[in-house]
């Protein structure tokens, strides 16, 4: 029994096991049914609402838009919060104990945050296909891109979430270094106005991100190939799309195991037993 | 099950010579020395801030010593791979973890990590009926972890600390929040587990009492090492004036400190006979001992201290 292909298969198994316990738990189902009810409003109070140059209406724009800017939203601050959660609760130095722990739970990890992409793209797309028509004009080719979007946007962005959970100091901080730096791209990424509506080192610094890309791979595979000449370059940049995604995933791939190596060298039970202190002040 | 080390000799479990441990400009510890042998229950006492969690940390290799020569199984702990991993155990006390899942399904999970290292002399991990039983979880095995008492919760970290069926176990102030029930049933598991499993187990306590019942050995850690180590009687022997002898005569109360009782009491017959009433000799106890050796360690750095004002 080779021991680390073991323990990926008991972190298949453990993330499998939380994505059933949240489908399961009050809070995270209240969780997807505000952001579908949320997103659904937006769309349905602007269901009239033409984009200006073209016949579209506002919610075939806007919804695969919001998807993109959901995805790399959702799996940034999905594992930023659960590592530096669990990094405070013990979760961490428990698999830190086992031989082999650290790889079963950054498998789990992964396969947890990922898995909960699917109830969300469920709860915005399934109401979406009921209320308002003309939201995928691209068949089975538009869905085979939405599929190739997920993975590649999944790749890019679910590292960038775990290097933010290992380096922030504490739970309460995540809202400073990771929420609020990704609510800022999301807003520049041209997910609620085009990008070109602002200025143009900012649309420089949106396209470094992966948040617009995902946007855009998202837009290029729900909407009629007309709308390309709403796009930078009037063009979907498929190529461009996959290289700068690929890159990211890249980075991803060879920053994160030495980032969350220097984090799990540095747990000990006296770390948790200090953040348990501070979050017991917390709650007097 | 027979017991794998029925008697407390052989190679060293945990050998440490010359440990180091220095925060900054703050040694936490300046050269502690003990060992742990094979099946040996130790105990390590010291007052807060003596280096207890420091050096166990050290010892699971969650924490790098600043200097001097640490052995755990025959590995450096701050070196060491999966397999020495495989048969060490820590119980940690977490808080909140795994809130949504049950014992049963956590433990396993957990147990699972420890199967390719099962062999047919030590299968691994521990058969998790068998576990539940021996921490007193059975009826509470498919509730949610996030609704167990503090002291069920407890009785889980424990599970999750001996599930690999450890050689070697670490307690790091096993029983702090624990009823007396819960404590007695906990020094009954860790006499089971040294007895019939024949682990190694080093554990730190704040109760003295705890650490009678449980420890083979005592170590008292002050002022950066090991200051004083054996059974409770002998520790309590070392202590100058180890017995107390009262009585009465004529309606008057006298007390006598003395290392000797039993010649003591002799001749104090010998001289009033018929007159001694209310007899009653009380040998110090291990709470005594702890705390007349602490103050006479402790009294040395606050020196310290007083040196600097001077310089100021």
């Amino acid at each position: 029994m080779n021991p680390t292909r073991h323990a990926i298969g008991l972190g298949l198994r453990r993330g499998w096991t939380e994505f059933v316990l949240s489908l399961r738990s009050p809070q995270d189902q209240g969780f997807y049914l505000f952001m579908g009810v949320g997103t659904l409003a937006y769309l349905w109070f602007n269901r009239d609402t033409e984009v200006e140059g073209t016949d579209l209406l506002l919610p075939s724009f806007a919804l695969p838009s919001v998807l993109g800017a959901l995805l790399a939203f959702g799996v940034v601050i999905g594992p930023a919060y659960s590592l530096a959660m669990e990094r405070e609760d013990g979760t961490l130095l428990r698999h830190k104990a086992l031989p082999h722990g650290m790889q079963g739970y950054v498998t789990g990890q992964v396969v947890y945050h990922s898995l909960s992409l699917l109830p969300l793209l469920l709860v915005l797309l399934v109401p979406s296909f009921l209320l308002f028509d003309d939201v995928m004009s691209n068949g089975a080719a538009g869905w085979a891109t939405v599929a190739w979007v997920c993975v590649l946007g999944l790749l890019a962005t679910l590292p960038l979430g775990m290097i933010i959970g290992s380096v922030v100091p504490s739970v309460q901080k995540v809202g400073t270094w990771g929420m609020l730096p990704v609510i800022v791209l999301t807003t520049i990424s041209g997910i609620f106005f085009p990008i070109q509506a602002m200025w143009g080192w900012v649309q420089v610094v949106a396209q470094v991100f992966p948040t617009y890309w995902i946007g855009l791979g998202m837009r290029s595979a729900f909407l009629p190939e007309a709308a390309a000449s709403l796009e930078v370059g009037d063009s979907w940049r498929t190529g461009m799309t996959v290289l700068v995604l690929g890159a990211w995933a890249v980075f991803g791939l060879l920053v994160t195991p030495r980032v969350l190596r220097r984090m799990a060298r540095r747990q000990s039970g006296s770390q948790v037993q200090e953040a348990k202190e501070a979050a017991l002040q917390w709650v007097k | 099950m027979s017991s794998a080390f029925p008697t407390h000799t052989g190679e060293p479990v945990v050998r440490v010579s010359g440990l180091q441990m220095t925060y900054g400009t703050h040694d936490v510890l300046t050269g502690v020395d003990f060992e742990v042998r094979p099946g040996e229950v130790v105990c390590l006492l010291g007052p807060n801030g003596a280096g207890k969690t420091t050096t166990i940390e050290i010892l699971e290799g969650f924490r790098m010593r600043s200097g001097g020569d640490v052995r755990v199984l025959g590995e450096d702990p701050a070196q060491a791979g999966d397999a020495w991993r495989a048969r060490v155990g820590v119980v940690l006390q977490s808080w909140r973890d795994h809130a949504r899942w049950t014992p049963r399904r956590l433990l396993e999970q957990l147990g699972g990590y420890f199967a390719p290292y099962s062999t047919p002399e030590h299968p691994r991990p521990y058969d998790l009926d068998r576990l539940l039983d021996t921490v007193g979880l059975t009826e509470n095995a498919d509730r949610k972890i996030g609704t167990l008492s503090g002291g069920q919760r407890r009785r889980l970290d424990v599970a999750m600390g001996i599930i690999g069926r450890p050689e070697l176990l670490f307690l790091d102030e096993p029983t702090a929040g624990f009823d007396p029930q819960a404590r007695r049933d906990f020094h009954d598991l860790v006499h089971r587990l040294s007895d019939l499993e024949g682990t190694s187990i080093l554990l730190t306590t704040h109760d003295l009492a705890e650490a009678e019942r449980l420890a083979d050995r005592m170590l008292i850690l002050a002022d950066g090492r090991i200051v004083a180590e054996g059974s409770a009687e002998a520790l309590t022997r070392q202590v100058a004036g180890s017995a107390e002898v009262r009585w009465t005569r004529g309606g008057e109360r006298f007390v006598h400190a003395t290392e000797d009782p039993t010649p003591f009491v002799r001749r104090l017959f010998e001289q009033h006979g018929e007159e001694i009433d209310d007899l009653e000799v009380r040998r110090a106890s291990l709470e005594d001992t702890y705390i007349a050796m602490v103050a006479k360690f402790e009294s040395g750095t606050r020196h310290d201290p007083a040196l600097a004002e001077v310089s100021r």
